[in-house]
């Protein structure tokens, strides 16, 4: 595929995004930006807090060497704006003016008291899409509870679902910020599904996005167990929770890395399993290399016969042991490649400095490098989920200092016509 | 009037990866068509026939999984097999926006429609693919399901308790994201359609999707050479990015009953000291994060005490009043019946379902407020909507339907 469209503009190339500094929304700006939006990240003029979260950049606190920001304000600007002054406001509110989208994670209600909020500017911009994100969700009853990533996890079906067999270890949260990540794509798909609607019918709105109900639709089975048949799935180590227990699925390499792979249930993959072991020289020292054969000669097996027919068992489980004595003779990684090339279903459980090195990723253009003409250096980040060369989604570039576009922003403001909407 | 009226989809998708993103766009209002092949009766989506059911009935139009994945989707056959069947998806892809598809990368090149092919039918337009692994790069040809690409992108490795095994993500969170990545690839290839009048092939890869989603972990590693896999690492439960301690899952009153609780500053600890009120609490060397952090494991064990012979619904809510953010650890039954949440947010809807009746799905985590979602019809039995599509949209006469159902073609 080609690459030639990476310095094509993105789809949404001329959309200006106002977005208020949050640890909520931080992620939905991201993206916006990834897809060419301009998004200009508000500020207090000493910073958000999200400045300061960890890791920082070769271990030195400070509010430009935040990783956190680093990764979710990537292609952003910053206008510092003190919002508990009276110019500031003032300033606010002609910024809201010029943009398309305004995305903010502010407690409900907050907004609100200071006259800011949807309601205050939907008369004069009838064409504005304002996206909220919030724990809750602001047409919420809870909508004021304090919370975190972890407790939204914990209380909206996530952590239930994720742990191990052995259930007197805590439930698990989900690693990688997966409540915020989860509600901040539903919230660019409500900000890009609002601004076709803008476009084509000519009306902005107020879209309300819900963290706890994003992660409360976020758990498949978990959740349609229970709606469907009033039944409760419990967790179970790597494998998805389930009604019923089901065979245990992580194998050990012998590189101590770990794998999964499917159980062989077509001639074709006991076939190929039987001859692997061959190849490994491995199958005078597996015992039940004869049962691999009989999965082949019977042209394999069906799953609902296993509990029912104990030969049929038999072949499952060499299936099962066979995965486990080929993986023991090889890396995690070989044994992944070499399952997939065979036509077995596999993968190897990479960290996430595994994948950004990893030749598949690589080949694809996964990492790219982001410039930061303030160290006069480039940093691996992740790219982008897809290929689309005529509008692509690409990272735009670092992060901004505390209000570094602040005079070149708010001074075009004066110049400008004070709505910029494409609507048509 | 719905935010994405107008809007025509030639919807190969199917399983979660894909059926979760066309179902957004249904309900926000496109008008999706749902493509399937009679002569396996619809099974390349395995989730028509599977488990829960909502009665004793069984087969490819019973699986409540679809039901939820699929509703507000029209459903049509077609056999790509026949000239007969590949001239009618020429015919209905001519009227579309957009054709997508999750099927092994190449799969629908073989059928005989590669975008060269779509592009020749309708020049604008927007194809979205969504495979494992894309459809470039050494491991294209790889198979994969949910968890093979949480394992292969990071996600599942990062999520564990120190010193056990991996455990994993117990549901597949990348179809569930995979869809919403696939959403937003179809709106960006839709937007920018309208402004430029230029279609597109959209190639995602799902393990590029989850990668991109281990953030500031990633960053750690290629800035500050920090891998994720180090001793002590990953630890899910605490929290690193920003530091916060005390910071877990703790155990509560009951079986299998837990509560976490995230200690975000030094001010969240006196409130949640001034709660458990009890001597070890009151200790200075808690005060500051420093301290905390020092003595970790015997802070989390004395907690775990205090949390452990109490109620955590009381027990959360008591903290929550204090400020800190504290909740218990909900059963599914807990979330979606107790939880004014989710109730109150409309988040569990009623659809009806030709075969299996009235039944209870997800609904979306946002509100519009001029143009909200929709979600009411459940999902389409195999072929159900033949008629309506070839019939009453591609303007086939009863005649003309009953020679192609003769010719196998539907």
């Amino acid at each position: 595929m080609s690459r030639a469209g990476a310095e094509a503009a993105g789809p949404l190339d001329g959309v200006r995004v106002v977005e208020l500094a949050s640890e909520h929304a931080a992620f939905a700006g991201k993206v916006l930006a990834d897809l060419g939006a301009e998004v200009i990240v508000v500020e207090a003029p000493d910073g958000h807090a999200t400045r300061w979260f960890e890791p920082f950049a070769d271990d030195v606190p400070g509010a430009e060497n935040s990783l956190w920001w680093w990764f979710y304000n990537a292609g952003k600007s910053s206008v510092a704006i003190d919002l508990d002054d009276a110019s500031g406001v003032s300033r606010f509110r002609a910024l809201v003016a010029s943009s398309d989208v305004v995305l903010e994670g502010e407690a409900p209600g907050h907004l609100a008291d200071r006259g800011l909020d949807y309601g205050d500017f939907e008369p004069v911009r009838p064409d504005l899409v304002w996206v909220s994100v919030t724990p809750f969700g602001r047409a919420n009853p809870r909508a004021h509870e304090p919370a975190t990533d972890l407790t939204v996890a914990a209380n909206a079906g996530p952590a239930w679902s994720c742990g191990y067999d052995d259930h007197a270890l805590p439930p698990v949260r989900p690693g990688g910020n997966q409540a915020y990540h989860t509600v901040c794509l539903w919230a660019v798909m409500g900000a890009m599904a609002a601004l076709y609607a803008r476009d084509t019918l000519g009306i902005g709105q107020h879209v309300d996005v819900s963290m706890h109900a994003a992660s409360n639709v976020t758990t498949e089975a978990a959740t349609y167990e229970w709606l469907v048949a009033h039944a409760t799935v419990e967790r179970q180590t790597f494998r998805h929770a389930a009604v019923r227990r089901t065979p245990d699925r992580i194998i050990t390499a012998a590189d101590g890395r770990h794998a999964i792979g499917a159980l062989p249930r077509l001639t074709a993959e006991f076939r190929a399993l039987a001859d692997w072991l061959v190849e490994l020289g491995l199958r005078d020292e597996f015992d039940e290399y004869f049962f691999l054969e009989l999965g082949v000669e019977r042209g394999g097996i069906l799953l609902n016969e296993v509990d029912r027919d104990p030969l049929v068992a038999a072949i499952y489980r060499a299936g099962y042991d066979a995965l486990r004595a080929v993986a023991a003779h090889l890396t995690a990684k070989e044994f992944f490649v070499g399952a997939q090339r065979r036509g077995l279903p596999a993968g190897v459980l990479m960290a996430p400095e595994d994948v950004i090195e990893d030749e598949h990723f690589v080949a694809r253009g996964f990492p790219v490098e982001v410039h930061h003409d303030d160290r006069n250096r480039s940093f691996v980040y992740p790219g982008a989920p897809y290929h689309a060369p005529a509008a692509p989604w690409r990272v735009r570039g670092r992060a901004p200092h505390v209000g570094e576009h602040t005079a070149a922003v708010l001074d075009a403001l004066g110049t400008e016509s004070p709505r910029r909407s494409r609507a048509q | 009037m719905r935010a994405l009226s107008g809007i025509r989809i030639c919807d190969f998708s199917g399983q979660l990866a894909g059926a979760g993103a066309t179902r957004f766009l249904a309900a926000m209002g496109a008008e999706v068509i749902r493509i399937e092949d009679p002569v396996t009766e619809g099974y390349w989506d395995a989730l028509r026939g599977v488990s829960p059911f909502v009665d004793e009935r069984r087969g490819n139009d019973f699986g409540g999984p679809f039901n939820n994945h699929n509703v507000e989707k029209l459903g049509v056959t077609l056999n790509l097999r026949t000239e007969r069947g590949r001239q009618l998806l020429r015919e209905l892809v001519a009227v579309s926006d957009c054709v997508t598809e999750n099927f092994a990368a190449g799969v629908l090149a073989r059928l005989g429609f590669p975008y060269e092919e779509l592009r020749t039918i309708k020049p604008d337009i927007v194809y979205v693919s969504n495979s494992g692994f894309g459809h470039a790069g050494p491991y294209r040809d790889f198979k994969t399901w949910g968890p093979i690409v949480q394992a292969c992108c990071g996600l599942a490795f990062s999520t564990a308790l120190a010193g056990e095994l991996p455990a994993g993500i117990g549901y597949s969170y990348m179809d569930h994201q995979g869809g919403n990545l696939m959403a937003i690839a179809i709106l960006a290839g839709l937007v920018h359609r309208n402004r430029t009048g230029e279609g597109q092939w959209i190639d995602m890869s799902c393990t590029d999707g989850g990668a991109l989603l281990t953030g500031p972990a990633l960053l750690d590693y290629t800035v500050n050479g920090r891998p994720l896999r180090r001793p002590g690492s990953p630890d899910s439960n605490r929290s690193e990015s920003p530091v916060m301690a005390p910071h877990g899952i703790y155990p509560a009153a009951g079986d299998d009953n837990w509560i976490a609780i995230a200690c975000r500053d030094d001010r969240d600890w006196r409130c949640l000291a001034g709660v458990v009120a009890t001597d070890w609490a009151r200790e200075p060397r808690w005060r500051t994060l420093p301290g905390r952090i020092d003595a970790m494991g015997e802070l989390e064990r004395l907690l775990a005490e205090w949390t452990g012979v109490r109620d955590r619904f009381d027990t959360a809510a008591a903290l929550r009043a204090a400020g800190v953010p504290a909740a218990a650890v909900q059963r599914p039954s807990e979330r979606i019946e107790d939880d004014p949440g989710t109730t109150e947010w409309g988040l569990w809807p009623t659809v009806t379902h030709t075969k299996m009746g009235v039944v209870r799905v997800d609904g979306l985590p946002l509100h519009f407020s001029k143009t909200d979602w929709v979600v009411e019809r459940g999902a389409p039995c195999l072929g159900e909507h033949n008629d309506r599509v070839f019939g009453e949209l591609l303007g086939h006469t009863d005649d003309e339907l009953r020679r192609f159902r003769e010719e196998g073609a539907l």
